[in-house]
């Protein structure tokens, strides 16, 4: 899918436009690093979600920019971050895509579509050893999700709706 | 007495036919090892019907259901040429196979099988799943997806599912070729090590 992604704000107080467009163009390079994404390994995903104790609801999808149906359920997921936000539920939006493609892919879509919940990559290419370890139901298509609590997993293989993760996600409630 | 063993036969018959049929009801799961697979008649890029019938001298065929769009399949189209280049001579060519809905996925036309089959030169046959069924008996459900089928009797049992290998996104970087060490030790008369495998893929749009 092709993303193409300007970012621009509005300063009142540049003197001539040339001055304008590079205080913008700073303020955005600013702004992009603010936007946190660590690129991770399985074994540190496993630490930061599934190997966890507390009593917060993980609600973790494996998603890519380029996935289309992805993209398309990702609404779902940044309402469930906000709607939940006091119920101890954190959605970790695991993306899937290539770790070079982070600056000028996910980064600058992240801040594109607003998105608020927490996104991470992952880049561990040996997806044949820890694929089973998220489910042994996974084929290993994404869109993919995993809702879990102290460990234990409740895993879908399918897109999701608003109302359709909503639902899902007070069933553990 | 006759009448009896009469009966008998038919019945033995029909609970021979329904025990087959359930055998062979994979419908929603796909394919199992040593499940017998089906044949198809699929379109080409070259415009004619491909069938794994008209390989009258393959010992069995690496099957792959990919696509035009998808990275991964994208990053894995070179190996599927190396793949054929090293098998096809040995009896087990590549038939790579579309299962996409350009209806979903706009650049998964048949016109653009064509274009990418010329670009990338694919020495194998490149069908497009018309009826998007075709994915669905077998059970494929992303891009690439690969099955290796071994002929048996004149019928076609899978022997292996899954990953080209152990990494799907660089082939530079790969240490096990799952689904070629599956085809050698088909062909050195062997049962296959690991079957079955996993990699990430684009979920089948169709």
């Amino acid at each position: 899918m092709g993303l193409i992604c300007m970012v621009f704000f509005s300063l009142g107080a540049c003197k001539n436009p040339e001055d304008r467009l590079n205080n913008d163009l700073e303020e955005a390079s600013s702004l992009s690093s603010l936007v946190d994404v660590p690129v991770i390994t399985f074994d540190e995903l496993q630490e930061r979600i599934f190997a966890l104790d507390n009593d917060t609801l993980y609600v973790v999808n494996f998603w890519a920019t380029w996935c289309k149906p992805c993209v398309k359920e990702l609404p779902a997921f940044e309402m469930a971050d906000s709607v939940f936000k006091d119920k101890k539920v954190k959605v970790v939006l695991v993306s899937l895509d290539f770790p070079e493609h982070l600056e000028q892919g996910v980064r600058p879509f992240i801040m594109d579509q607003g998105l608020k919940s927490e996104v991470v990559i992952l880049d561990d290419p040996d997806a044949n050893t820890w694929i089973p370890l998220v489910s042994n139901e996974w084929s290993g298509a994404i869109p993919a999700t995993v809702i879990v609590k102290k460990g234990k997993k409740h895993f879908y293989e399918r897109s999701f709706t608003v109302e359709g993760l909503d639902s899902e996600v007070r069933k553990f409630l | 007495m006759k009448n009896v063993l009469n009966t008998l036969l038919i019945l033995t018959t029909c609970l021979l036919v329904l025990s087959s049929f359930t055998e062979n009801d994979n419908s929603g799961t796909g394919y199992q090892i040593g499940d017998v697979a089906t044949d198809f008649s699929l379109k080409n890029v070259d415009g004619k019907m491909v069938s794994l019938s008209d390989y009258k001298d393959a010992k069995g065929f690496i099957v792959i259901f990919t696509c035009n769009t998808c990275p991964y399949a994208v990053a894995s189209e070179d190996r599927i040429n190396a793949l054929d280049a090293e098998f096809k001579k040995k009896g087990y060519p590549v038939i790579a196979i579309n299962p996409n809905n350009p209806a979903i996925q706009p650049a998964d036309t048949y016109e653009a099988m064509q274009q990418k089959s010329v670009e990338k030169g694919f020495s194998f046959p490149y069908l497009y799943d018309e009826s998007h069924t075709i994915y669905a008996i077998y059970g494929a459900k992303k891009t690439p997806h690969t099955y290796v089928l071994k002929k048996e009797h004149n019928k076609l049992i899978v022997k292996y599912m899954g990953a080209i290998d152990d990494n799907v996104r660089d082939g530079s970087q790969v240490k096990k070729r799952f689904l070629a060490e599956a085809v050698n030790e088909l062909l050195h008369g062997k049962e296959v090590t690991v079957s079955e495998t996993k990699a990430i893929g684009c979920g089948v749009k169709a």
